[in-house]
């Protein structure tokens, strides 16, 4: 049988504000244990949480820019549970009445667009971070009570690869807003999954497992897949599948099941009555609304309408919105008319040298107009293309002058008829036999003539100029 | 509503409570009462009143995003019953 996978992601998203959800204590990470809380934070008897109000502005624009249609009402709640990192013994989250619902989010998978629906964005605090000992765990609170957003797609993912591609849409977006460092590796951005499988064509659907302990996109990507095969089986086999929550074990390579104690969570939601009710209006929207930067999705179309570039290159620029900005003032800086003869450069060489260095384009130590003036000269075919990718990495390693670098390195491309006359005329005698294969009609005894010139003249006669002197001359 | 035992028990493990077998009896009863009447408000007619979350007649009280000095840890972990280094020091927990 054939069977339909469904996924859908929950993710929590730490925000970049200066302070944390609702006191003034800083979310500096790195800081010694326990060192940024105070009575609110700590759940102290008598202390009032008052919320953040960039929090509120990352979260309505994080809440626009998915699409989502903004609650005109909107509370928090209490989620009650006991757990060590949690100090009130409950995380103020929202419930019935969350920020925003009904959104979407435009992605690339598989070559072409899809459009992933998104249940609700909500926020919520984060909680403390436990090291387990020996005999003890150990409860670190300065995490405790970091703005945090909970975005929830719906089940329209189909592939752990269109989850994996939806991940990374997702975080290029909010890496745009600026909003969060996105970093999964500090835990200020992490998912969870669901996932179920259900006979092509049927509409109603299977027992679902959820999926934890993932910490990085791969890792969701991979325990996905994991998941589609062994829910696969047990269906095959004609077994029941069991609703659980399973971890991904990343060094085995497997999910296992998270023993749970009885009983279903019952977390008793109510409104908390520490902190007032949200009613967002225009006033608190339309400000929100004239910061939002053009997105990638946006930028990638403008840029391939504006500068003529395939949506392979827009879409290498785009995943960088400072990477973006870069280019783009390049391409429009480039005097050329065929703005595609810089953005060639970007792409390739640059990209490379930047990913070398363990850096991106814009932080490249490296004067734009000297990119420009290293273009000119290929153009102008004063040097070679392989001369100056060397020049370019030695203008990287020195900071020195296109110019200066081409004079340094000798590196002019010969493509004086009278100069390369000479060298021609040498190869032509020594190399008797090529020539008479090349009058023969054998294509690559040109090529043969050619490259001899070419290590004759160390590299720098213009191969092209070479190639029709040579034809000339034997013809 | 009735309130079973069972109810109670639940409720009592939900909030960490350890109740006595007499107590169960006991707390049913005035459980029970409570629920009772609470449930007296269902009785008036509130068509036209548009539901409470908050006491207070204000709305989005925010805070500006400004750092305040935090508490130092020794600060932080003088009450605490347990501690080591700077950390709070609990029971081990592994879910
Ligand atoms: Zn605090």
């Amino acid at each position: 049988m054939i069977y339909e996978t469904v996924i859908g992601l929950e993710v929590h998203l730490q925000l970049n504000t200066k302070t944390k959800a609702f006191c003034g204590c800083s979310t500096d990470f790195g800081k010694p244990p326990n060192s940024n809380v105070c009575p609110v934070c700590l759940g102290f008897p008598g202390s009032l949480p008052v919320y953040n109000r960039q929090a509120l502005n990352s979260a309505i624009k994080l809440a626009l820019a998915f699409n989502c249609r903004i609650q005109e009402h909107t509370k928090f709640d209490r989620k009650n549970y006991f757990y060590p990192d949690l100090p009130k013994n409950y995380q103020i989250s929202q419930y019935d009445l969350p920020l925003s619902r009904n959104g979407y989010l435009d992605i690339f998978t598989n070559g072409s667009p899809k459009r992933i629906g998104i249940t609700r964005i909500h926020l919520e605090e984060d909680a403390g971070k436990l090291i387990h000992e020996d005999a003890v765990s150990l409860v670190d609170f300065n995490r405790t009570g970091i703005p945090l957003m909970e975005i929830v797609s719906e089940p329209d993912l189909s592939h752990p690869q269109e989850a994996f591609d939806y991940l990374t849409n997702l975080k290029n977006i909010i890496e745009y807003l600026d909003i969060s460092d996105c970093d999964m590796e500090k835990g200020s951005l992490r998912c969870d999954a669901n996932i179920s499988l259900r006979p092509a064509g049927v509409k109603e659907l299977g027992v679902k497992t959820e999926l934890k302990n993932m910490n990085s996109f791969k890792g969701v990507k991979d325990a996905l897949t994991f998941e589609v095969e062994r829910q696969t089986k047990i269906l095959e086999a004609k077994e029941t599948m069991v609703q659980e929550t399973r971890l991904w074990d990343v060094e085995q390579g497997i999910t296992v099941t998270m023993r749970t104690k009885e009983g279903a969570k019952d977390y008793r939601y109510f409104p908390d009555p520490d902190l007032t009710v949200f009613v967002i209006g225009k006033e608190l929207i339309e400000p929100v609304k004239a910061t939002l930067p053009e997105l990638p999705y946006d930028k990638m179309q403008r840029l391939m309408k504006t500068y003529a570039l395939t949506e392979y290159d827009a879409k290498i620029l785009v995943a960088s919105k400072k990477d973006a900005e870069f280019a783009e003032v390049c391409m429009q800086e480039y005097p050329g008319k065929d703005k595609k003869e810089i953005a060639n450069w970007l792409i390739g060489p640059l990209m490379a040298e930047a990913n070398l260095r363990k850096e991106q384009l814009h932080t490249l130590k490296l004067d734009r107009k000297e990119l420009i003036n290293l273009i000119g000269f290929v153009q102008r075919q004063e040097i070679s293309h392989l001369s100056a990718k060397t020049v370019l990495t030695q203008m990287l390693d020195t900071g020195k002058s296109a110019q200066a670098l081409i004079k340094e390195g000798n590196l002019e491309q010969i493509s004086n008829t009278d100069a390369l006359a000479q060298v021609i005329e040498t190869v032509i005698n020594e190399n008797a036999k090529s020539v008479g294969d090349f009058k023969a009609g054998k294509v690559n005894a040109l090529m043969y003539l050619v490259g001899q010139v070419m290590k004759k003249s160390s590299g720098k006669a213009n191969p092209k100029v070479v190639g029709d002197l040579i034809k000339q001359r034997l013809s | 509503m009735a309130i079973d035992k069972e109810t109670i028990k639940h409720v009592a493990h939900l909030a960490r409570i350890d109740l006595q077998p007499n107590e169960l009896d006991k707390l049913s009863a005035n459980l029970q009462d409570i629920l009772g009447f609470i449930d007296k408000l269902s009785s008036l007619d509130v068509e036209k009143v548009s539901p409470t979350s908050h006491i207070l007649p204000i709305s989005n009280v925010l805070r500006e995003d400004e750092p305040r000095t935090s508490l130092t840890p020794e600060k932080a972990l003088e009450n605490a019953p347990s501690k080591k280094g700077s950390f709070f020091s609990v029971p081990k927990v592994i879910e």
